[in-house]
């Protein structure tokens, strides 16, 4: 997962922390209803200037009707979204400084490469020499200046999805929608495309709001993400905090692959809390900067990559569970080991494969010791 | 960011821009709908209003006519002189009722023969390498551009006494005698089916194209014999077609009038030839359109059937 | 599928002779020399030339084309804008009425449409004549038009006229820019059909028309009606040839674009 890439910046950008910065865009409080069904439901968001902003959520979330909400094709039903200090609420699609780079890209086939680029130039009755400077510089920026008398069919896909974005930048838009922008690319090149799309953002200095159902896609482009769920946002924060503190059981099992430990809060001391998980097991030791109420219900997730595995008992563990090596899953680089506990739950462990298949110790029906520091599991109290 | 102010003039601006698209909306929707409202819809109205009026020596040539300068009085007037008349009529003179019998006979004997001749057809060029198939629709929707009144005169030369049939029967020594075809229902069979082959073709071709042949080679694979695979699997699979197919013979063949006038003979009764005379021989306009009110009823119901069936497919289909 | 077999090529066989015969009977008689239809005299174009000389013919055939041309022009246009409302308006009032209207007149027995449409013409006080068969015309084949637009309008992603519209387009302007030329070739395919058919109705025409403007339908239907002659075979030759070649030149053409336009596609795909 690539989330160190924002750390290479000098300085953190992270306007949210700061009270005193508008946001660019606000959604206050919007319902958005087709029929009976709420597609978005009491929702509000910031989303500030210069930001890559991801929606990230299952089909059906809700993330698809924000976007079409902002670019106009969609009315609120309730709520305001405001473009600075503007309803938008009165202003069509064709009068909104917004632009949207489509799932399917849209590409008009009637026109080549540098019509469709200057397709929304015209339409504003730009000067012919500023448009076909504007084309030129778009072309060169996606990379594309020997494509530009093409036809949209005669490019491959991932020409398409650079002439979509050259197009819906032309207007220099002060918000691009990106709606999953890379979902009709093959695995390889929608990696490649993630950093071009990163770099073109950073040159330009744009607000980018994206919308995936691709957590990795997520995790690697944007400042921020918002994961949704039934037309509701779950949680909004960096890719790291998102990745690291999850703040509930549907956003830790959204965002890759994690262990979730059911129990009831134990002792509290300090830092560190304690949850009674299963009759005549010690309790599990977590980290946590809250001060859950002793009984609840509570969880603990732990990312299976954080969890260690050996054959023999470890000297110093915060957490320690014995089980049986149950099945192994093996992606090359690494493998996964779903060791059973006694009680029936399955605790998942990955080890980087750093030697070959042949040498390594464990196997099937292996006796094992799981475990993991207090500091790598986080407390969830939903 | 715009600020404020100049928001609001671009706010402004909108709304009638807005109101303008609106507007153009409700244009797009008014021509058309008007357009069939008083022509196609309103001259039904006229047409029943007119089957219950008389005839009359006249220009028109019925009676009553309504003027508008009479006003109300008018109106009385006319709706006391309007009767069923032509409907008593209609059921009195036996003419009538067996064109009505007869058309939908020979539609529905025809809609049978081009079924049985179509379904052959639409199974082989579903058949055929895919590389034929888009010539071969081709070949079955050509016909259907040219001249209906051509195609229809062409078998005129065929059928009749000393026509190419039997020319080519005799020749063969297949009769000795010349039949007499043209001038008969057959030949009116004959031409129904020819006229409306691609119809029935096209709907069912387009159903046996989709059908997986996987299904042919798991119930081939399962022990069922080729024969019965088409019994039991390809005819109820397209089903669809054969409806949709029947309904497209057989709606137009009951109203037809080219056919029976030119291959049908003096005892060809079919209810449009029976309009037609009506119409332009008799000049008896109010009943003519007592006869056509009755075949528009007569319609309906395979009309209504049609649309259900197909609203249902278009369902299914997704 | 079961494999394609001899008895499926016989039945093809048969089923296009029985389709082309008939018509290709008529086209070799049509330079038969002999006024006897059915018997061979050798060849001759005597015909065609008799058919040029019938003024009759001629200015028939001028009026076909004019009503022709003007009610498919004005057909295309109402049928697009119907296909327009079908399937993008969302419910408005009369809508099952609208759509009852469009598909209604292609299966009412033409005989019903020319009665009712000549008793308007006459209650509105119309003069029958040309412009009462152009609009009869209109009517019906207006309905044709817009079912051969609105089948491309269902499989037309709405994405591009939303993009157009993203991009500062009006929706008027994203129709007119975008829409239109993107589903050209179906309403190019739409005036044919409409042009087709009222080259062909000889039904509609004698209810609707009036003295002076006979259409080459009922005049080949008048001489149809006393027996067959060779002048009619030359005419309906001359028909059949123009609107086959216009039809398949069409189609042909369709055909290439298509073709052309998938090598450029798998050309794409490997660079």
């Amino acid at each position: 997962m690539e989330t160190i890439v924002k750390s290479n910046q000098q300085q953190v950008f992270a306007p949210w922390t700061d009270p005193q910065n508008k946001p660019l865009l606000r959604f206050e409080n919007v319902t958005k209803k087709f029929g009976d069904f709420t597609a978005v439901d009491n929702l509000t968001l910031d989303i500030y200037e210069r930001e890559f902003f991801a929606l990230l959520g299952p089909s059906g979330c809700g993330k698809t009707t924000m976007m079409r909400m902002l670019a106009g094709f969609e009315l609120p039903t309730t709520g305001r979204i405001l473009l600075g200090d503007n309803d938008l609420k009165d202003t069509p699609p064709h009068k909104r400084p917004v632009n949207m780079m489509f799932q399917s890209y849209a590409l008009f086939p009637h026109m080549s490469v540098e019509q469709n680029i200057a397709f929304g130039l015209k339409q504003d009755k730009r000067p012919k020499q500023e448009i076909k400077e504007r084309v030129e510089e778009m072309l060169s920026l996606v990379q594309l200046e020997a494509f530009a008398k093409r036809k949209p069919h005669q490019l491959s896909g991932g020409q398409k999805q650079r002439v979509a974005l050259a197009r819906s930048l032309a207007k220099k838009p002060k918000l691009l929608l990106l709606d999953e922008p890379l979902g009709a690319l093959d695995k390889k090149l929608r990696e490649q495309t993630q950093f071009e799309l990163m770099n073109i953002q950073e040159k330009l200095g744009m607000t980018f709001v994206i919308v995936t159902h691709d957590q990795e896609e997520a995790m690697t482009v944007a400042s921020r993400i918002a994961v949704m769920d039934h037309g509701r946002i779950k949680q909004v924060a960096t890719p790291a905090e998102i990745y690291e503190y999850p703040n509930s059981r549907y956003v830790a099992d959204f965002l890759g692959d994690v262990n979730i430990v059911e129990g009831r809060v134990g002792v509290t001391t300090g830092e560190t809390a304690s949850l009674n998980w299963a009759e005549g097991q010690s309790h599990l030791a977590v980290s946590t900067k809250e001060r859950p109420q002793s009984g609840d219900t509570a969880w603990i997730a732990v990312r299976p990559e954080k969890v260690r595995i050996s054959k023999e008992m470890p000297e110093e563990a915060d957490n320690c569970l014995q089980g049986e090596v149950w099945d192994i899953g093996y992606t090359g680089n690494i493998s996964t080991y779903h060791v059973k506990l006694a009680n029936g739950q399955m605790i998942k462990a990955q080890v980087a494969n750093r030697q070959h298949l042949a040498n390594r110790p464990i196997t099937w029906e292996d006796s094992v010791y799981v475990y993991w520091e207090k500091g790598a599991g986080v407390l969830l109290q939903s | 960011m715009a600020v404020t102010q100049p928001a609001d003039l671009v706010e402004t601006e909108e709304v009638s821009t807005q109101a303008q698209e609106g507007i153009g909306q409700k244009v797009l929707i008014a021509v058309p709908y008007v357009w069939l409202l008083v022509f196609f819809l309103a001259p039904f109205f006229i047409v029943f209003k007119m089957s219950l009026s008389d005839i009359a020596i006249s220009i028109p040539p019925y009676t009553p006519t309504f003027d508008l300068s009479e006003g109300w009085d008018g109106l009385v007037a006319l709706w006391n002189a309007l009767d069923l008349e032509n409907y008593v009529w209609l059921t009195e003179d036996d003419l009538y009722w067996k064109s009505y019998v007869s058309s939908l006979k020979v539609a529905s004997i025809s809609t049978l023969l081009a079924l049985l001749i179509g379904y052959p057809i639409a199974y082989s060029m579903a058949k055929a390498p895919s590389e034929w198939r888009s010539t071969l629709v081709m070949l079955i929707i050509l016909p259907f551009w040219t001249s209906f009144l051509i195609r229809v005169y062409a078998w005129v030369g065929i059928l009749k006494k000393e026509g190419f049939l039997n020319y080519a029967l005799m020749w063969l020594g297949v009769i000795d005698e010349p039949l007499t075809i043209l001038n008969t229902n057959t030949a009116v069979y004959i031409g129904i089916v020819y006229s409306y082959l691609p119809f029935m073709v096209l709907p069912l071709y387009a159903v046996l194209e989709k059908m997986d042949g996987a299904l042919l080679e798991a119930a081939n694979d399962l022990g069922c014999s080729p024969i019965k695979t088409f019994w039991i699997i390809t005819i109820p699979l397209s089903l669809p077609g054969i409806i949709a197919g029947c309904f497209l013979v057989f709606i137009p063949a009951v109203g037809e009038f080219v056919i029976p006038d030119l291959l049908g003979g003096s005892n060809t009764l079919m209810i449009g030839k029976t309009l037609w005379t009506e119409f332009f021989s008799n000049r008896d306009w109010p009943v003519a359109s007592a006869v056509a009110v009755i075949l528009l009823l007569l319609l309906i119901i395979p009309i209504v059937l049609f649309q259900k069936q197909q609203e249902k497919q278009m369902k299914e289909d997704g | 599928m079961l494999r394609f077999n001899w008895l499926n090529a016989t039945t093809l066989t048969l089923g296009f002779v029985f389709l082309y015969l008939p018509i290709l009977l008529l086209i070799i008689y049509s330079f038969n020399e002999s006024r006897l239809v059915t018997v061979w005299a050798g060849f001759s174009t005597k015909w065609y030339g008799s058919v040029f000389q019938n003024e009759d013919f001629i200015n028939a055939a001028w009026v076909t084309v004019r009503v022709g041309v003007i009610s498919a022009t004005i057909a295309t246009v109402l049928g697009t804008m119907a296909a327009l409302m079908l399937s993008r308006a969302g419910p408005f009032l009369g809508r099952t009425l609208f759509s009852g209207m469009i598909y209604a007149p292609m299966v009412m027995p033409e005989v019903i449409t020319g009665l009712s449409l000549l008793l308007l013409f006459v209650s509105m006080d119309f003069t029958r004549g040309f412009w009462t068969v152009t609009i009869a015309h209109i009517t019906f084949s207006m309905c044709y038009a817009a079912v051969v637009v609105s089948a491309r309008l269902v499989s037309f992603e709405k994405s591009y006229e939303e993009a157009a519209q993203d991009l500062g387009c009006t929706k008027f302007s994203a129709f007119m820019q975008v829409t239109l030329p993107i589903i050209a070739p179906s309403v190019a395919a739409g005036w044919l059909l409409a042009f087709t058919l009222s080259l062909d109705d000889l039904v509609i025409a004698s209810f609707a028309s009036g003295p002076g403007a006979t259409t080459l339908p009922m005049k080949i239907y008048s001489q149809v009606r006393i027996g067959v002659s060779p002048e009619i075979n030359a005419l309906s030759t001359i028909l059949v040839a123009v609107v086959s070649i216009g039809v398949i030149t069409a189609s042909l053409a369709m055909k290439r674009a298509e073709v052309k336009r998938k090598r450029e596609e798998q050309l794409a795909f490997a660079g």
